[in-house]
């Protein structure tokens, strides 16, 4: 296993950004995500107003690779369309399950496309996948409410 | 030939490369590698002599029955117990503690009563009792930690009470890695009245252990962790205690007679041994106690005191690691050692000194309310074994200080 591969710069760097790791001033969606086999844990934060994602952070412990992914992600999904979200979701799930993806769903992914390698290592999946499965989660429990 | 170069050519997946590295195997709190005439003993049994024991009244079976009845013989000699039918043949340690948690605990426990166990206990003895008390009204009580980490003497003077119906413990942590004191603890739980169940999987294959001289009232390990097959673990218990409890399993081989309304159940130790029971596994184990008995304790207990104490000082020199159970003020320390690399959490570090060959334990090691106590989310583990060697140290030590720069982190 190449490390190199793994912990990117791009990775390492969002691992330690401290950009989107805080408490959001008005929530109105907060979601825990864990991963059972290290215990780690994260709460998603969101701002959704008219379908949109105004706003959103997260705090809680996790690795490099949970960490850098969870920035990424919402990276991604500030601004976006909760639909736009979740289809971003379903593309990120895809990719780490090793689907195919098309290039443009590749190019779609932009970041976290850089997620792909941790598909290859079995031990390292649920750390890539926790901020995602939160955000599907958090969003699915929203659904059943209506 | 040095001891550990001759010991590690008996266990084939050591000699195993990693990748493009050699293996250096430090999960052995986890489960150890198994040497070839554990491997041929399975083997052999499954070649030669498999058929279902204690039933058929022809050859192969009564051999069977041998190899079976011979490897709890000798697992009886292995701990000291008095008898061989006070020995119960299970598929690990955690099937062990919950028998006793099911079939004592839920009969002995009530309402208003009280369990104690320490905060350092693995899951396998703390969930089972979580249920009991939750199940019975009753109250479950934890022993916390002394400043260097070993466990409170104020909490075992006075928390064991007249009220305490169990008290449960690890006789080494496998997370801090320390002895702790049983026999005081028995005395003491004795005194009021308690009965104590030891959980010995991670002393069991690093010491002598002598369950009479204990007198621990249930004592249970796993095969796997002292170089068994996985699927055969053992729980020990007085005899009047098991004589005492109700079958925790029910069905084929534990009755004596079946009627529409009632059964008798069988005699110790097959009350407790219900359905075809784990043969290749027992002859496994039975081997591996004479390949134990072969090393002898005095050498293991040497080695791996000699590789823990040099991992420890060469981990005291890089000032990033923090180390947990590794300055105890007694000499009661064991090959386990915890830490944590500072910026990097440890499934980082694990991944890290695996592209190095390097196997090492990363999470919260079943022990979530320890990780608790310690403030800590999760920690690494290395733990070593006799057939660990000081350069596997300083492989590990050598991945080890290439982590942090991995991760862009000044050394």
């Amino acid at each position: 296993m190449e490390l190199d591969s793994i912990y990117t710069e791009l990775i390492s760097e969002h691992s330690r950004s401290t950009e989107h790791k805080h408490h959001l001033e008005c929530p109105n969606m907060s979601l825990k995500g864990r991963n059972p086999s290290c215990g780690d844990e994260i709460t998603l934060e969101l701002q959704v107003e008219d379908g949109y994602i105004k706003d959103a952070s997260f705090v809680g412990i996790g690795c490099a690779i949970s960490q850098a992914s969870t920035s990424i992600m919402i990276d991604l999904i500030k601004g976006e369309s909760v639909a736009k979200a979740r289809h971003l979701a379903n593309l990120f799930l895809r990719m780490i399950k090793r689907e195919e993806l098309t290039e443009d769903e590749e190019e779609e992914l932009d970041e976290a496309f850089a997620l792909k390698n941790i598909s290859n290592m079995p031990a390292r999946v649920k750390c890539a996948v926790l901020s995602w499965h939160t955000l599907e989660e958090a969003f699915k429990e929203v659904e059943g409410k209506h | 030939m040095n001891n550990t170069v001759k010991f590690k050519a008996d266990f084939p997946l050591l000699g195993k490369p990693m990748g493009n590295n050699p293996l250096v195997y430090l999960d052995n709190g986890a489960t150890t590698q198994k040497p070839g005439e554990v491997i041929k003993a399975i083997t052999e049994y499954y070649d030669s002599f498999n058929a279902n024991p204690h039933r058929g009244a022809y050859e192969l079976s009564i051999k069977a029955t041998d190899i079976y009845e011979n490897a709890r013989i000798k697992t009886q000699q292995f701990i000291n117990a008095k008898y061989s039918h006070e020995i119960i043949f299970t598929k690990n340690a955690t099937e062990s503690l919950n028998l006793v948690a099911y079939s004592y605990g839920l009969s002995h426990v009530g309402a208003g009563d009280e369990v104690l166990i320490a905060i350092s206990e693995h899951h396998s003895n703390l969930v089972p009792w979580q249920y009991v008390c939750q199940m019975k009204g009753a109250t479950l009580k934890y022993i916390y930690l002394e400043e260097d980490h070993n466990l409170s003497q104020r909490d075992i003077e006075e928390k064991i009470t007249e009220k305490t119906k169990v008290v449960a413990v690890a006789q080494v942590s496998n997370v801090l890695g320390l002895i702790n004191p049983v026999k005081e603890i028995v005395e003491r739980a004795h005194k009021a009245g308690a009965v104590v169940v030891v959980d010995g999987s991670q002393s069991v294959p690093h010491m002598a252990v002598d369950v009479q001289d204990m007198d621990a009232d249930f004592f249970v390990f796993s095969g796997h962790k002292m170089l068994s097959p996985m699927g055969i673990g053992v729980l020990y218990g007085k005899e009047a205690l098991l004589n005492d409890m109700p079958p925790f399993l029910m069905g084929g081989d534990m009755i004596d007679y079946v009627e529409e309304q009632h059964t008798d159940y069988a005699p110790l130790p097959a009350k407790f041994e219900a359905g075809t029971q784990n043969v290749g596994g027992a002859a496994g184990l039975s081997a591996a106690i004479d390949y134990l008995n072969r090393v002898g304790f005095e050498y293991i207990e040497k080695q791996e005191k000699e590789l823990t104490k040099y991992a420890i000082s060469r981990m005291k020199e890089m000032d990033y690691i923090e180390l947990y159970g590794c300055d105890s003020s007694r000499d009661n320390k064991t090959g386990i050692v915890t830490f944590n690399v500072k910026d990097v959490h440890p499934h980082d570090v694990s991944t890290i000194m695996d592209a190095h060959g390097v196997a090492i334990r990363a999470g919260h090691h079943c022990a979530q309310p320890l990780m608790i106590y310690l403030k800590q989310n999760a920690t690494c583990r290395a733990s070593f074994y006799f057939y660990n060697s000081k350069e596997d140290v300083d492989k590990f030590i050598e991945a080890l200080s290439k982590v942090r720069g991995v991760l862009g982190l000044g050394a």
